[in-house]
């Protein structure tokens, strides 16, 4: 048995989702062409069902490519838990009477089910039952309230299948129900509709977002080097690093396997940006440099989210993206590039149009260097000085607006305003917020541990094979003319395509200048994606955009390499 | 009897309120706008508009929304004067 969870945007669903699946299931995102839904398993009377956490959706006319995913799933699902917000009753129940005019048997969950209280909303929730023909339970996601109650009623779920021969009429029916179900009272201003209001003044909320960004940063950098500082750096130098050199000694600190597992020594020592074993740089990159900044940045991403602010940021750049041919919602895939670029391009289906998806993906691609990426960058570049770390960010900065008022130009078609809803802001309990990182900072060690293993253990053999002479004496016109690199960085540009964060990591032993330095991750930054982005490009936008914008990124990272190589 | 002003949202001021008269535009920009809870016979309050013909936010029953510049030029409103 299939059971959907559907219902209007940012209503709950997700919450109600990891609420109904319990924390034993890993909520994963679903391979294959209808992407975009995560799914997990409840027990119910003695039955495994599948539970389906359904993109949210206005209307079951699609207007956007998450809405079209959620139309399609519902043809699949045996049955619908509608998740209505209880404080947007009259507005959710447009998609909740579109539901039950379809074959399928509904529960409605009445979500945020508290929120009602504060605002002053009475909703009588038997009558609204008598008014829709099935069962309505009122929950509370983030607290866990009513759920065992919607659990149990879930049998009772029915087919009312009543019919509209219009919208108009189904709004009529709207009007009446709230009109007799609901009603309202006064309530005081608080300090929340405060804080709303100066996000919406177009100078209030400006002066809000730049001291928004400067917490961030300055957030994500205490808590990434506290991290650093304070657990990984000596957890790896007086646990780890003695034992490597125990194991070295073990295997007579030379030889095939030594090479392997523990890398070259330097000067009798691990050095675990250089040695480049498995267990040494191999385990420290992901695990002492990359996993801090992470797990920094997904604390204030998923605070921010959880928050509401995302919306209001979209609404103040509106003006700004349109130059680029996007509108403002387009910010919220890029914030999320800052993460990691695979979840950024997949959220590019929350754009309208094709073109639009088309451009606010490549330029997360060129322009959006992962959290990865980023974390190596700072460890690495930032050693020869911050100005330099800044170098690389106004290039990427810089590459952006170009890349971006071209693909404008150049694209054809149009980009459509901006229509959004603007949640109201909310406060969530630390522990949701605990688990959302959980979940993003397990899910980073999962996918990309075994793959910065792997591609340490490709470059270990390429060069026992010495492959790599071969590729760097071909390409070296290239690399030293333009870029002025030594032919040597081709390996690590290579290795780029695997993970990004080992190519900086290659970098570290060969030397470079800061110039050099500054070159060679800009260009890594925007000349390719990694294998995991290539994928999901490929599948979003099919494999032709898919090459025209790797051309793309393949142009512009030469252009801007060479342009250092000229001005720095 | 209170007086009759028609505007459009983008041309009202932020703060003041109205009923909504007609959608100025085709069927999908209506279809779009009333996913949001935006339709003729609805209390609409501007809240603000942001510079350079930047998006409009609104308020229509308990949803706060933002919306293009052209879309809240196609919204017109019969303006509440209190009398």
């Amino acid at each position: 048995m299939k059971i959907l969870l559907m219902g209007n945007p940012n209503v709950g669903k997700s919450v109600l989702f990891s609420r109904l699946t319990g924390t034993r299931t890993i909520a994963s995102n679903y391979p294959g062409t209808t992407v975009g839904f995560t799914k997990g398993t409840l027990k119910l009377e003695q039955e495994q069902v599948e539970i389906i956490d359904v993109p949210g959706t206005y209307t079951l006319e699609p207007t956007s490519k998450a809405e079209e995913v959620a139309a399609k799933m519902l043809k699949e699902g045996d049955l619908v838990i509608d998740v209505v917000d209880a404080t947007n009753l009259e507005r959710n129940l447009n998609l909740t009477l579109q539901l039950l005019e379809r074959p399928v048997p509904v529960i409605v969950a009445l979500n945020m089910w508290d929120d009602t209280h504060h605002r002053g909303i009475n909703i009588n929730v038997a009558k609204l039952e008598e008014f829709l023909g099935v069962p309505v339970v009122p929950t509370v996601g983030v607290t866990g309230e009513g759920i065992r109650d919607l659990v149990n009623r879930i049998p009772e779920a029915t087919t009312p299948k009543t019919t509209y021969s219009s919208n108009d009429e189904r709004w009529i029916k709207i009007g009446d129900i709230i009109d007799q179900v609901q009603s309202l009272s006064h309530r005081h201003h608080t300090w929340r509709d405060v804080l709303e209001d100066v996000s919406n003044h177009p100078v209030g909320g400006a002066i809000l977002a730049l001291l928004v960004l400067a917490a961030t940063f300055f957030v994500i950098r205490f808590i990434g080097e506290g991290i650093i500082n304070y657990v990984t750096d000596p957890l790896f130098n007086w646990l780890w690093t003695p034992l490597l050199m125990k194991l070295s000694l073990a295997l007579g600190s030379q030889g095939f396997w030594n090479d392997i597992l523990i890398g070259k020594l330097i000067n009798g020592e691990i050095d675990y940006l250089q040695s480049f074993g498995l267990l040494s740089t191999g385990i420290y990159i992901p695990l002492a440099v990359v996993l801090p900044y992470i797990t920094a940045f997904y604390f204030v991403l998923g605070i921010l989210e959880d928050v509401g602010y995302l919306p209001r940021l979209a609404v103040l750049m509106d003006t700004l993206l349109h130059r680029v041919g996007l509108h403002g919602y387009a910010i919220i895939p890029s914030i999320l590039g800052f993460g990691c670029n695979v979840p950024a391009i997949m959220a590019t289906r929350i754009l309208e149009s094709r073109r639009e998806r088309f451009i606010a993906a490549t330029l997360i691609s060129i322009a959006i260097p992962c959290a990865a990426l980023q974390a190596m960058i700072i460890g690495l570049v930032g050693q020869q000085g911050m100005q330099y770390v800044a170098i690389v960010y106004g290039s990427l900065l810089a590459s952006w607006v170009i890349v971006g008022l071209i693909l404008n130009y150049a694209v054809k078609g149009f980009s459509p305003e901006l229509i959004m809803e603007i949640p109201p802001y909310r406060f969530p309990p630390w522990r949701v917020i605990g688990e959302k990182l959980w979940l993003r900072v397990s899910g980073f060690i999962k996918e990309a541990l075994p793959i910065v293993l792997g591609a340490v253990l490709v470059v270990n053999i390429l060069y026992m094979l010495n492959v790599f002479d071969f590729i760097a004496n071909i390409t070296a016109p290239i690399l030293t003319g333009l870029l002025g690199l030594p032919k040597e960085t081709v390996v690590a540009l290579a290795i780029g395509f695997l993970r990004k964060d080992v190519a900086v990591g290659m970098l570290a032993p060969l030397g470079l200048t800061a110039k050099q330095l500054v070159i060679s991750t800009t260009f890594l930054a925007m000349v390719f994606p990694c294998v995991a982005t290539f994928v999901i490009l490929a599948r979003e936008l099919g494999a032709r955009d898919m090459l025209k914008a790797a051309g793309i990124m393949i142009a512009a990272a030469l252009i801007v390499g060479g342009l250092q190589n000229l001005v720095l | 009897m209170s007086q009759k002003i028609q505007l459009t949202l983008g041309q009202m001021a932020a703060g003041q309120t109205g009923t909504v008269i007609q959608i100025l535009g085709g069927r999908g920009l209506a279809q779009r706008l009333e996913a949001i809870g935006i339709r003729a016979g609805k209390k609409i309050t501007k809240i603000s508009s942001m510079l350079f013909r930047g998006p409009v936010t609104l308020r229509v029953d308990q949803t706060q929304a933002a919306i293009g510049f052209g879309m809240a030029n196609k919204i017109l409103v019969e303006i509440d004067t209190s009398t």
